[in-house]
């Protein structure tokens, strides 16, 4: 709590501090680090921010609305359909997504279609279907790709990989807001972007990045760098091990 | 209680894998088989990746096999000469496997392989031996003699091909080639499928070769035994996917799974064995079966490329 509180004045103070002209926004991270160690089962980490206004700025009719987006590490997904074939079920098509970030998630402080219209989400790349498309491209090139991207993405809500949370980001005052990210134990080690922006009347107003990254710790990272790093050694330990294991089992039961 | 596997990158409930590791050990044990095709799917269920699986399930598979081997050798019931031929057998199917696996993942229908090959082979296999066993019970419960004994100079013609060879312990006299043949065969599915191939090669050597049950079980062992230390060492050094601390969970349960499982496996008679052996074959041949035959409730999968540590 009180690494909260700090946390909280250090934002206020950085705010004041900028000579802004109309909204900026202002964030920081509970933490830039996620550590895996061997009772690892997942992390919160809470982003937080502030709008900044100057004097001069006017007072605007409409709310400030905050949307956060959450990338993780991008990888190439492929994503396979089951058609019936004869009596069978199997994967007949396939579509790539190069450059998918393997975690996603959205938070605002009120459902997106409520700030913003489906064609304006689309340019600015909100939401979970939008996030990773390219900025140029207009929608999906077909119907079918929008279907396995739908698919894609239902598939990786289940696994708790992507989520969007409609009332997610919480406004503490007028201007001092609070986001949670829960990053799921299934999250892949990486670098994680974060992007916020301020918009009002569905306006975008102000944006602003930060990061955070999941690394493995202790014994979980000297493992995972002996089986990289000394492949063979590791595959004897292994296996010499697993030997020991079954002729241990033998002399420890044995009755004749 | 969870700990993190720092190769298949999650967390995962140590008394559950302990459990089901214990459940396939006891099994292993009673049959003498690896246990390896219960347990990657298992393991599969879980979310964990199947390169991880099938690569750590060779650990586990070597490490229970020891055990086996062990117990068998003691009782005498492992035939060396007779392992010895498979394996040299099983180095040459494996090589041919890997070959026709990486041509299938080329053509993009690895997956459908696998499952056609599971549906195909557990239900023709399970079924042959179910239809045996329940032959034989039938048989035994009429008064008749349970099993049509060997007659002294009467043999199937496999057997008299050239290069016969005397294998004391298993109370044959038999051709090469058709030893080294199945040894081949299972070299090859296993390899392709990802299981050590006990659950082919003991029914074969039971039926082919009309080999003693105990000696089938504990030389069978022995060939996995070989196999699987080879694969363990093979995964760890070209795809990085073997996962130490899952292996480690693994044997601990399997371990001790089998040893409970070889103890009941000798108050079993060998139609109850048979019988058994059989509706498991084909309670995993269905389970595959339902995957390919009934609507999918997801049509979509999307496949997680092993990350880039």
């Amino acid at each position: 709590m009180k690494r909260l509180t700090a946390l909280l004045a250090f934002i206020m103070l950085a705010g004041s501090a900028m000579g802004a002209r109309a909204e900026t926004l202002i964030a920081a991270m509970s933490s830039h680090q996620i550590q895996i160690n061997s009772n690892y089962t997942g992390s919160q980490l809470t982003v937080f921010g502030v709008v900044e206004r100057d004097g001069r700025t006017a007072g605007r009719g409409d709310p400030y609305d905050i949307i956060v987006t959450v990338r993780g590490p991008k990888r190439m997904l492929l994503v396979r359909e089951k058609e019936r074939l004869g009596p069978i079920w199997i994967n007949r098509t396939q579509r790539r997504f190069p450059d998918s970030s393997v975690f996603l998630s959205v938070s605002s402080n009120r459902p997106i279609n409520e700030i913003m219209s489906e064609e304006m989400a689309r340019r600015e790349r909100i939401g979970l279907a939008n996030a990773d498309r390219p900025a140029e491209s207009w929608g999906d090139f077909d119907v079918s790709t929008a279907r396995f991207r739908e698919g894609m993405i239902r598939i990786l809500e289940g696994k708790g990989l992507y989520s969007h949370d409609g009332r997610g980001v919480t406004f503490l005052s007028n201007t001092l807001f609070s986001a949670p990210i829960e990053v799921p134990a299934t999250a892949p080690t990486g670098s994680y972007a974060i992007d916020l922006v301020l918009y009002s009347g569905g306006v975008p107003l102000a944006r602003q990045t930060t990061n955070f990254e999941v690394i493995k710790t202790g014994i979980e990272q000297r493992l995972a760098s002996g089986a990289y790093d000394l492949p063979l050694l590791y595959g004897l330990a292994t296996v010499l091990l697993a030997l020991f294991f079954g002729w241990g089992a033998s002399v420890v039961f044995r009755r004749d | 209680m969870q700990i993190y596997l720092p190769i298949a990158e999650l967390p995962i409930s140590v008394l559950m894998v302990l459990g089901l590791s214990g459940a396939v050990g006891f099994i292993s044990g009673l049959f003498g088989v690896g246990g390896g095709f219960l347990l990657t799917p298992l393991l599969i269920f879980l979310d964990i990746p199947p390169a991880v699986a099938v690569a750590t399930v060779a650990a586990q598979v070597a490490g229970s096999s020891m055990t086996g081997v062990l117990t068998y050798w003691r009782r005498k019931a492992l035939d060396l000469k007779l392992g010895g031929v498979l394996v040299s057998g099983g180095i040459l199917g494996t090589l041919l496997g890997v070959l026709f696996f990486n041509s299938m993942r080329r053509l993009g229908q690895l997956e459908l392989v696998i499952t056609l090959s599971y549906v195909t082979l557990f239900s023709i296999i399970g079924g042959l031996m179910l239809y045996d066993a329940v032959r034989a019970m039938l048989r035994a419960r009429s008064g008749k003699p349970a099993r049509l004994r060997r007659r002294a100079g009467t043999h199937p013609w496999w057997m008299g091909l050239p290069w016969r060879v005397r294998f004391h312990r298993s109370q044959l006299y038999c051709s090469i080639i058709p030893i080294a043949g199945i040894a081949i065969v299972i070299g090859f599915i296993g390899a392709v499928l990802g299981v050590g191939g006990g659950f082919i090669l003991v029914p074969g050597l039971i039926y082919f070769f009309r080999i003693p049950t105990a000696v089938v079980v504990g030389t069978s062992l022995f060939q996995i035994l070989m196999t699987m230390t080879g694969a363990t060492v093979l995964h760890a050094l070209t795809n990085q996917s073997v996962d130490i601390i899952l292996a480690i969970l693994l044997l601990i349960g399997g371990v001790i799974g089998a040893q409970f499982g070889g103890r009941a496996a000798r108050n079993l008679n060998v139609e109850s064995f048979r019988l058994l052996l059989a509706l498991l074959i084909l309670s995993v041949g269905l389970r595959f079966a339902v995957e390919l035959f009934i609507r999918p409730n997801e049509p979509f999968s999307v496949v997680l490329p092993e990350s880039a540590r």
